[in-house]
């Protein structure tokens, strides 16, 4: 590094200073993780003013996400929570191996590094377990609108085109329409309840196209937001497992640094900071 | 420190008596993430049986959020150890335009909502 040790304030601008004390790998990669934290803030803004738009017809996540594997039942919010718990483990476990790198420990490196990876694979096979049940849906499913004008039991006639009504009884006679009265859906028996039906579609589950939940948004913000995130950890495994590769090879041993395991800790830390927004502002809020 | 270094020197390194210390710190992060989900989790669960105000919920669960977040870029990212310029670059940036998205469209959708309720 012979253009780095002859420096005086002369010739600064020719580089070979460090102005943040770090190396140049490590502020690209803080660079890079502000770009992306400002891709993910702009999905869960965007988000965040649809679902303002929509507001009183947005389904609530802890409605929809309530399953758990091997339980029966309504259990909101406990899968994501164990999901939470999984990436919040690994990313312990990642910056564990970061400290171990610090001490040029390789044996903790690897340790720390393999379970990280696992925290990781853990994740990806929930969440695929959670989009499965997302676009399978409920038993019951929806009612998907046809175009018409109805009469509401207040006397109000109304609109539809496509929007999304849930079925008030089992026996699938009652419809609750997607407009709210006093907080509450408007609720259609009788005649005009078989015209709607009848010009309606069911529908079950969810894609980008509808959704038995809400409206189409929804499923789209959903299968987005969570599908980058998600293109997120398998690209974090994908690093841990190559820079785990190198670590058991002794790469960095030999380079007498291990600055590389803080490089993809820093990039695995990130991807557990955007899971804490989306878990907050997609299933709590 | 003079500023004639090998580019490599930068690399953070440390001693077996600091890894102690700073095993703990970690430790100590992991069981405050944890104790804040936890509360997150049973407040989103159990705040209609307790009768609590979903406004203030929503406040709480962002603030909480923000806890968070804090811990894992100051901690596990180690960002409270850097250069303080080093801080300001990654903060300040990014700090103001997410502020400036927020505010923008937030204030937009309330206002589209209350169009809407104008119109139809």
């Amino acid at each position: 590094m012979s253009h780095a040790t002859q420096d005086n304030s002369s010739n600064r601008w020719q580089g070979g200073v460090l102005p943040f004390k770090v190396n140049y790998g490590k502020l690209m990669m803080w660079f890079f993780l502000i770009s992306d934290a400002l891709t993910f803030t702009a999905f869960l803004v965007a988000y965040g003013f649809q679902r303002y738009y929509h507001e009183g017809v947005w389904p609530k996540a802890e409605n929809v996400f309530t399953h758990f594997p091997f339980l029966h039942g309504d259990h909101p919010l406990l899968y994501v929570a164990l999901m939470t718990l999984v990436l919040i483990l690994s990313s312990v476990t990642m910056v564990l191996a970061v400290e171990s790198g610090h001490r040029n420990y390789r044996k903790g490196v690897k340790k720390w590094l393999f379970l990280t990876i696992i925290g990781g694979l853990i994740f990806l096979g929930s969440q695929a377990w959670e989009w499965s049940h997302f676009i399978h849906g409920t038993h019951e499913g929806a009612l998907k609108l046809g175009k018409g004008t109805y009469t509401m039991p207040d006397g109000s006639v109304k609109t539809t085109q496509g929007n999304i009504a849930q079925w008030g009884n089992e026996a699938k006679t009652e419809i609750l329409m997607p407009f709210k009265v006093d907080g509450k859906p408007v609720s259609v028996k009788g005649a005009e309840a078989q015209k709607i039906i009848a010009n309606g579609t069911p529908i079950h589950g969810a894609n980008l196209k509808e959704n038995e939940y809400g409206p189409t948004l929804f499923g789209n913000f959903f299968f987005f937001i969570t599908g980058f995130h998600g293109t997120h950890v398998l690209s974090g495994v994908i690093l841990n497992l190559i820079v785990f590769i190198m670590v058991s090879r002794g790469v960095f041993d030999k380079k007498g640094n291990y600055e590389m395991v803080e490089k993809v800790g820093l990039y695995w830390h990130f991807v557990d900071l955007v899971w804490v927004f989306v878990f907050t502002f997609f299933y709590l809020i | 420190m003079n500023d004639m270094h090998n580019p490599n020197d930068y690399a953070t390194t440390h001693s077996e008596e600091a890894g102690v210390q700073i095993r703990k710190t970690i430790w100590k992060v992991f069981w405050i993430l944890l104790g804040v989900t936890s509360i997150e989790v049973a407040l989103g669960i159990f705040y209609q049986d307790w009768g609590i105000n979903f406004s203030i919920v929503k406040t709480t669960f962002i603030v909480l959020t923000l806890v968070k977040a804090y811990f894992i870029v100051a901690e596990y990212m180690h960002l409270k150890h850097e250069n303080s310029y080093l801080k300001k670059l990654v903060v300040i940036p990014y700090a103001f335009l997410a502020i400036y998205l927020l505010l923008l469209l937030l204030t937009e959708g309330g206002y589209s909502e209350r169009m809407i309720n104008f119109m139809f």
